[in-house]
């Protein structure tokens, strides 16, 4: 434990130094990784990482020192201080978080206790699934795991410590016919538990499946669509076309977007709830304090349709004049914690999938996804699967298709919502150069009325 | 380094310990002020071996115990894939400058000093836009050492500054910006802020665009952000060695417009993706990838190339801490003779694309893009009237550059990785909510 023998001379330190406010975090991990392309197992490989970083807040301003040397610990901690002081040159505000002193350990077995090869038999299994598809081109497997010790400290006497698991696996299966090439990936992921990603045979297959006949499928025409999305890629929708905004860190020092997100402010129907989360078990985007020692909660960000409430960190809360929701998080000891999404969801409400695509003349469904971004204003995400409605029944595949629309409208068009939630735990989020932050997001089906689709 | 060197020696038929330090130092600009002033700095260490045949791979980032790294990187030798290749013996390496003493020494003064005269700039123009700035300096250096012999280092200084702007009216959002890299420090911002003015002021009007094929001219960041990845992705050798590639099995022919000549080079003065060899240890070389328009080559590491019958490119790369693996340097496509306003003066209705988000999440494979124009600009009656909103593009790389309309003369580089000149095509694929 090299990191814990660090702790009481970093502790110090903290308690001898002069801002306005300073914290540490210090960070051990191990992880593996297998890798797959095509028929054979490519690349095995193991890694450790042991570091920690510095921050201080003095006048407004904020200085930051990571390092992965752990000697000169009190030198690091001046320079942070240091850093800050030439920064600052206003007033520092941060919400109140009373000093926190736990210890927080995982509840599932170590991923990384389970042997190579029994990772690598059931890799294979699903590899040789993808591989007796007919017309498949190849394959790519990348699983991880990770496990990680995670110590916080502040000089008002917060002492946390947080044991946190990964296990994350992704499958895609590729096809080619010609200079066609068509693929199909599928991401899945847990807070450790290994068990999560056995027993996905008759998904691969499909996937796999997918892929060959998408080599045939015709793209859709661009245009204006009613679009139906599955709950896993709708919970990219929400973290995308809503999550972001609900950043406060877009927001603080913003005027302009302030008077736009004003709390109160409706932005969907009556039906619309959308909540943000870390306190629920079992998800990627859960932990019981943040990485500045705040502690989870649970937030609706959108209740009944209207804005009620952001995420935050302890500065962007204070500015705001608002409660601090424990969301400010790091990717690891190289960055600062800046405010990020947990596990994101629109709640259930009574629609049958059936009910949903029963009235629509001429649309499209689209699943599963490739990705999203947002820019704020406009947001757009990828399906990786997609499908016409046609006179309220499932007709012809399509190529996967890019869906994009403006944040403030397309939430409005939301005009049905299913009674099946579902989370996705297969995707990471990137920001501010912190990619991939585990987080989960989901939602039941939802139709959205006048979707800009792209296409020939 | 050598006590990893050799204990691993000791187990293994082949090792090769690849080290990497830095030290980077950013000051960063938020709501038009500085915000915060970081320094990182960072030790890794990796050792591949070849055991029984098979190759093996361990990476620490921080302190790490010798024995340990060992023992892991022997345990993921009895799965790892059969070793096509040997470790490179001693090698003379090309001379290419890739450190300027000047850029570790540029006080923090300075650097918040640029990025207060760029938000300044910026601000002049646009009172009311909202700026981030960033500015930035490391100090790299890279050990490859292995068990036949061979030896390689350098080290690499990067100086990196960039501004973005928002403006918001109502809910309309407009994002600008612009950057630069380089090894030695970039201490005049005017290149800079003068773009960025320039977008500012051809997006003070909103003009309409009709849903329809268009004519249109990718600007260099624009070719960055829409056009360029499923190209590095095709030309790199294991994707074609798979058939993932739709080049592959293509070597020599025409599938590009003859105008088109791509290459591959790390091998240019201080650019922060040069470097006298790759992640293996390889030296480097500029790899000609489409000549007048024929596919020439693709880019190989060594296990790669052993496989494909060929020789490494020196292209062999380690991402984040993996196992080296093909991949590019820096793409560079050669200018033409148009200028970028004969481009614009030729077309009648059409658009020029400045940034495109989202294209990079489809099927980069198969080269499909599709994305939303996060900016953007009209063009009606050669003549540049406004930005456009609410607009996504749609195409095919692949297809794309079979015809090229024209090439600009005007390259310049973008992000570190590419450097291109516009490039002009007869038509996209545009969808539009179209209102102006």
């Amino acid at each position: 434990m090299a990191i814990l023998e660090t702790t009481g001379q970093l502790a110090e330190s903290l308690k001898r130094s002069r801002a306005d406010y300073i914290e540490a975090r210090l960070e051990e991990s191990e992880s593996s990784q297998i890798t797959y392309r095509g028929k054979e197992l490519e690349a095995a490989g193991r890694t450790t990482a042991v570091g920690g970083n510095v921050r201080a807040l003095e006048k407004g301003g904020w200085g930051f020192v990571s390092f992965n040397d752990l000697r000169e610990l009190p030198d690091r901690v001046e320079l942070a201080v240091r850093q800050a002081r030439f920064t600052g040159k206003e007033e520092s505000h941060l919400a109140p978080a009373p000093p926190i002193v736990d210890t927080v350990p995982v509840d599932v077995k170590n991923p990384l206790s389970i042997s190579l090869a029994e990772k690598k038999q059931l890799l294979d299994e699903y590899n040789e699934i993808i591989w007796r598809t007919p017309k498949l081109q190849t394959s790519v497997i990348s699983y991880g795991d990770s496990y990680k010790r995670v110590i916080f400290l502040s000089a008002q006497g917060s002492y946390v410590v947080q044991e946190k698991a990964g296990v994350t696996l992704r499958l895609t299966a590729v096809a080619r016919d010609g200079s066609e090439v068509q693929q199909v990936g599928l991401s899945l992921g847990s807070p450790g538990d290994f068990n999560q990603i056995r027993g996905l045979h008759q998904q691969v297959k499909e996937m796999a499946q997918h892929a060959v006949d998408l080599l045939a499928a015709p793209q859709v025409q661009g245009g204006e669509y009613t679009v139906v999305l599955d709950p896993i890629l709708a919970g990219v929708f929400v973290h995308e076309a809503f999550g972001h905004l609900s950043e406060s860190d877009h927001v603080y020092e913003n005027e302009r977007l302030r008077e736009i997100m004003m709390l109160g402010k409706r932005f969907g129907s009556r039906d619309l709830d959308i909540i943000d989360t870390a306190t629920l078990p079992g998800l990627r985007g859960s932990y019981k304090y943040d990485d500045e020692g705040v502690p989870a909660t649970k937030s609706y960000l959108i209740k009944e349709g209207i804005l009620v409430g952001r995420l935050h960190s302890r500065e962007t809360a204070a500015k705001m004049g608002e409660k601090p929701t424990g969301n400010a998080r790091a990717i690891n000891y190289r960055y600062p914690p800046i405010v990020r999404m947990t596990n994101t969801y629109i709640e259930p409400r009574a629609a049958s999938f059936d009910d949903i695509i029963s009235e629509i003349r001429e649309g499209v469904y689209a699943k599963n996804w490739y990705g999203g971004t947002t820019s704020m204003e406009m947001f757009t995400f990828s399906a990786g699967e997609a499908y016409m409605i046609r006179n309220g029944k499932l007709a012809e595949a399509v190529r996967p298709i890019m869906l994009s629309g403006n944040v403030f409208t397309t939430l409005h068009n939301i005009d049905a919502i299913g009674n099946d939630l579902d989370m996705n735990q297969g995707g990471g989020c990137g920001k501010a150069g912190q990619s991939p932050l585990p987080v989960s997001n989901g939602s039941p089906h939802l139709r959205i009325r006048q979707c800009l689709v792209g296409g020939r | 380094m050598e006590a990893v060197l050799a204990r691993a020696s000791k187990v293994a038929a082949q090792a090769e310990v690849f080290t990497a330090t830095s030290e980077e130092t950013s000051a960063q600009f938020e709501a038009n002020r500085l915000k915060h002033v970081q320094t990182r700095q960072s030790a890794t260490i990796a050792l591949r071996l070849i055991k029984d045949g098979r190759i093996g791979y361990a990476f620490a980032a921080g302190p790490a115990d010798p024995q340990a790294l060992v023992d892991m990187a022997v345990e993921t030798a009895r799965f790892g894939m059969q070793a096509r290749f040997d470790l490179p013996a001693p090698a003379a390496y090309p001379n290419i400058a890739t450190f300027d003493r000047e850029t570790p020494a540029v006080p923090i003064e300075r650097m918040t000093g640029l990025g207060e005269e760029m938000i300044a700039a910026v601000r002049q123009h646009t009172p009311d836009v909202l700026c981030q700035a960033g500015v930035s300096r490391s100090d790299y250096s890279v050990s490859i050492i292995n068990s036949r012999g061979g030896r390689a280092s350098y080290r690499k200084s990067i100086f990196s500054l960039g501004v973005e702007g928002t403006l918001i009216r109502g809910t309309d959002m407009l994002f600008v910006g612009e950057g630069e890299m380089s090894c030695c420090p970039i201490l005049n911002t005017t290149t800079i802020t003068d773009t960025v003015r320039q977008q500012l002021e051809l997006a003070k009007s909103l003009a309409p665009v009709p849903s329809q094929p268009l004519p249109v001219i990718f600007t260099s960041n624009g070719i960055a952000s829409a056009l360029v990845s499923p190209l590095m992705a095709a030309f790199n050798g294991k994707l074609v060695l798979e058939g993932a590639s739709p080049l592959a099995g293509k070597l020599g022919e025409a599938l590009f417009d003859s105008k088109l000549h791509l290459w591959d080079d790390p091998t240019v003065a201080f650019r922060p993706e040069s470097r006298p060899c790759d992640d293996e240890g390889v030296p480097s070389q500029r790899t000609p990838l489409v000549e007048a328009g024929k596919v020439s080559s693709f880019l190989y590491d060594l296990q790669t190339a052993a496989m494909a019958g060929t020789r490494s490119t020196g292209s062999g790369s380690r991402g984040r801490g993996g196992l080296p693996a093909p991949a590019p340097s820096a793409f560079v496509i050669a200018p033409g003779n148009t200028t970028m306003a004969e481009m614009v003066s030729d077309i009648k209705e059409g658009l020029v694309i400045e940034q495109v988000m989202g294209a990079e999440q489809g099927n980069i494979l198969g080269g499909d893009f599709s994305g939303n124009v996060l900016l953007g600009f009209k063009i009606e009656n050669g003549k540049m009237v406004g930005r456009v909103k609410d607009t996504m593009v749609s195409g095919n790389v692949f297809k794309l550059l079979k015809e090229i309309a024209a090439i600009g003369s005007e390259a310049r580089w973008v992000g570190g990785f590419l450097s291109t000149p516009p490039l002009y095509f007869p038509r996209l694929s545009v969808a539009s909510k179209g209102q102006g």
